[in-house]
């Protein structure tokens, strides 16, 4: 997407949100801005500058210290691939890659990460044509709604690194093995963090098998 | 979430200081803190980070053992070969926790501090002493499915969450300390967490304004490490009941036995009258009874969760049949 676009995104956004915020006092409602995360009227605190490295892209942003890493994304910089699910850590719809580990962007804070490299569903394409991993989820039909999908592929990406450099899981019986192997046991494990209201499993599953370059 | 200030913190000494100062939080992965701070449970008005502080080492300590820096994060703990190959219960109980995701981000100091899942707890429209301390407690005749049946009382039935506290408790794990002054402090595993009494807010012996800089677990004991958790479903829940199990045992006698248990107390729970009945004792039905008999001797449960009690005798037999397969 181009800079432009998301700036421009960005402020209809933000004034449609200022909008409903003034909506909301007018008819005694509680301000939107709170569930959304936005500055508290009564006591604003001093915003504070974030430097993100966003899918290879320099963003700098100037944040009420509170905004969640999901909320940086999603209402500032317009990447709203990251998916709220549950903003409780509980779903894995908002999974991100911080300098390559999947994280849940919901349970951590923008100006935690100042200076960090974030990676988006948005930026798992390279030059234009999808990751094998995207690849093989419109093979396999690995989504029904689409929801949880960006998560899943975030999630996914980070649990094929982790799984090359031999990380074990709950369900390995040799712990002392140096590369477990990825069967399909394995792989529901290690994308438990991510579920999918659809119940699209078999298919995700089958896959991130043809990703992960490992037989049925 | 209310306002809160924010600051990077420099040096663990400098942390430890400005976490002593009223309404001041450390926060490190932040997927406790920042979940309870969205609710309005935890209301900090300054947050001190600490994300980048150098404690996220693991060292070997000069008597075998090994030392971990608070800020190792729980999957680099449970990937380390070190302890894959010498503190398996450790490496097990850690990648039974949370998801993939939410390890990646968990410390070693934060997960020791997490805080009780009571749903009362969560819920700010509820009484709850831990929360607003004599307020009273709503699961005690409330739905206590997940609370404990050992040490509790009448202030407080919550449980400590943690799988990981769990194998280090067994392990017999020490947390380092640092205070506002740099003077440190080496406090056992088994006096860290504290029982809920009538001072259910109080859940450590950790003093105001002192931070976690390390735990050491001492060189690995004698035995095969298992670690089982019962749970709702089979994985990205919290342990019902958990055991840590080290077990030495060889042609269907046990030598000894370590036992420690989650989801069934405020803290990781052990009993030495049960260790000492496994000791020097065959492996068979009668001495896993024993055994269980002496962990669940002052067990009670509070309705919804009576069915806990059960369940720890039958994990205590499995883990312990498992353990002792020749
Ligand atoms: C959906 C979900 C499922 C989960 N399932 C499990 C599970 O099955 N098993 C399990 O064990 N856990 C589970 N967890 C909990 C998870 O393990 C904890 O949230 C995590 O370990 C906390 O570590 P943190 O570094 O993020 O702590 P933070 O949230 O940063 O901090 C937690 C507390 O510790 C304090 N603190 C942190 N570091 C220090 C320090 N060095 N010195 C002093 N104080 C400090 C903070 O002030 C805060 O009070 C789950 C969490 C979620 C959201
Ligand atoms: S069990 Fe403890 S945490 Fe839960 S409601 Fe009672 S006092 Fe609060
Ligand atoms: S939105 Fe972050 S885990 Fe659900
Ligand atoms: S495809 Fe609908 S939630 Fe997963």
């Amino acid at each position: 997407m181009d800079e432009n676009e998301d700036t421009s995104f960005q402020v209809t956004r933000r004034a449609m949100l200022e909008t409903a915020t003034a909506a909301a006092v007018l008819t005694g409602l509680p301000p939107l801005a709170r569930a959304a995360g936005l500055p508290d009227a009564h006591t604003p605190p001093a915003p504070v500058r974030v430097d993100l490295q966003i899918n290879g892209h320099a963003q700098v942003l100037t944040l009420d210290p509170r905004t969640t890493l999901l909320d940086a994304l999603r209402e500032h910089l317009a990447l709203t691939g990251s998916k709220k699910g549950c903003d409780h850590g509980q779903c894995g719809a908002c999974t991100v890659l911080l300098d390559g580990r999947r994280i849940n962007a919901c349970l951590t804070l923008a100006v935690m990460h100042d200076g960090q490299a974030i990676t988006t569903v948005e930026g798992l394409a390279g030059g234009g044509s999808l990751s094998p991993l995207q690849a093989a989820f419109v093979e396999h039909d690995g989504f029904q709604c689409g929801y949880c999908t960006s998560g899943q592929l975030c999630s996914a990406t980070g649990m094929l690194n982790e799984s090359r450099t031999g990380m074990p899981s709950y369900v390995t019986e040799d712990l002392t093995q140096a590369h477990p192997e990825l069967t399909d046991v394995e792989i529901r494990e290690r994308m438990s963090g991510n579920i999918c209201r659809c119940a699209a499993y078999p298919n995700i599953v089958a896959a991130i098998r043809q990703a992960a370059g490992t037989p049925a | 979430m209310k306002a809160f200030d924010y600051q990077r913190a420099s040096s663990p000494t400098h942390a430890a200081a400005a976490s002593a100062k009223p309404g001041a939080r450390i926060i490190a992965g932040g997927t406790n803190l920042l979940d309870l701070m969205k609710l309005q449970v935890e209301t900090p008005e300054h947050l001190v980070d600490i994300n980048r502080l150098p404690l996220d080492k693991i060292e070997e300590t000069p008597d075998g053992g090994l030392r971990v820096g608070a800020m190792v994060r729980n999957s680099d703990l449970a990937a380390d070969p070190r302890v894959r190959q010498h503190y398996g219960v450790l490496s097990r109980a850690l990648l039974a926790g949370a998801s993939a995701q939410l390890r990646n981000k968990a410390t070693t100091g934060g997960n020791l501090l997490q805080r009780t899942r009571c749903y009362y707890f969560y819920d700010v429209t509820k009484p709850c002493n831990k929360r607003e301390p004599g307020s009273g407690c709503s699961a005690l005749a409330g739905f206590n499915r997940i609370h404990a049946i050992l040490g509790a009382s009448d202030h407080c039935i919550a449980t400590h969450p943690s799988d990981m506290a769990v194998a280090m408790r067994a392990l017999d794990a020490t947390v380092e300390t640092v205070d506002a002054n740099g003077a440190t402090r080496d406090i056992p595993i088994a006096t860290f967490h504290r029982l809920p009494g009538d001072t259910p807010q109080i859940e450590t012996t950790l003093r105001a304004g002192e931070m976690i800089t390390a735990v050491t677990l001492p060189p690995p004991p004698p035995g095969v490490q298992i670690y089982r958790k019962v749970r709702d479903r089979a994985s990205y829940a919290f342990a019902l009941v958990s055991v840590a199990a080290i077990v030495d045992a060889a042609g269907g006698h046990i030598r000894s036995a370590r036992l420690a248990f989650g989801g069934l107390a405020h803290k990781p729970w052990r009993v030495p009258a049960a260790e000492q009945s496994l000791a020097d004792s065959p492996a068979n039905a009668t001495t896993f009874d024993a055994a269980s008999t002496a962990v669940l001797d002052r067990a009670r449960g509070y309705g919804s969760n009576d069915f806990k009690i059960p369940l720890t005798r039958r994990t205590i037999h499995a883990v312990l049949t498992q353990a002792t397969r020749a």
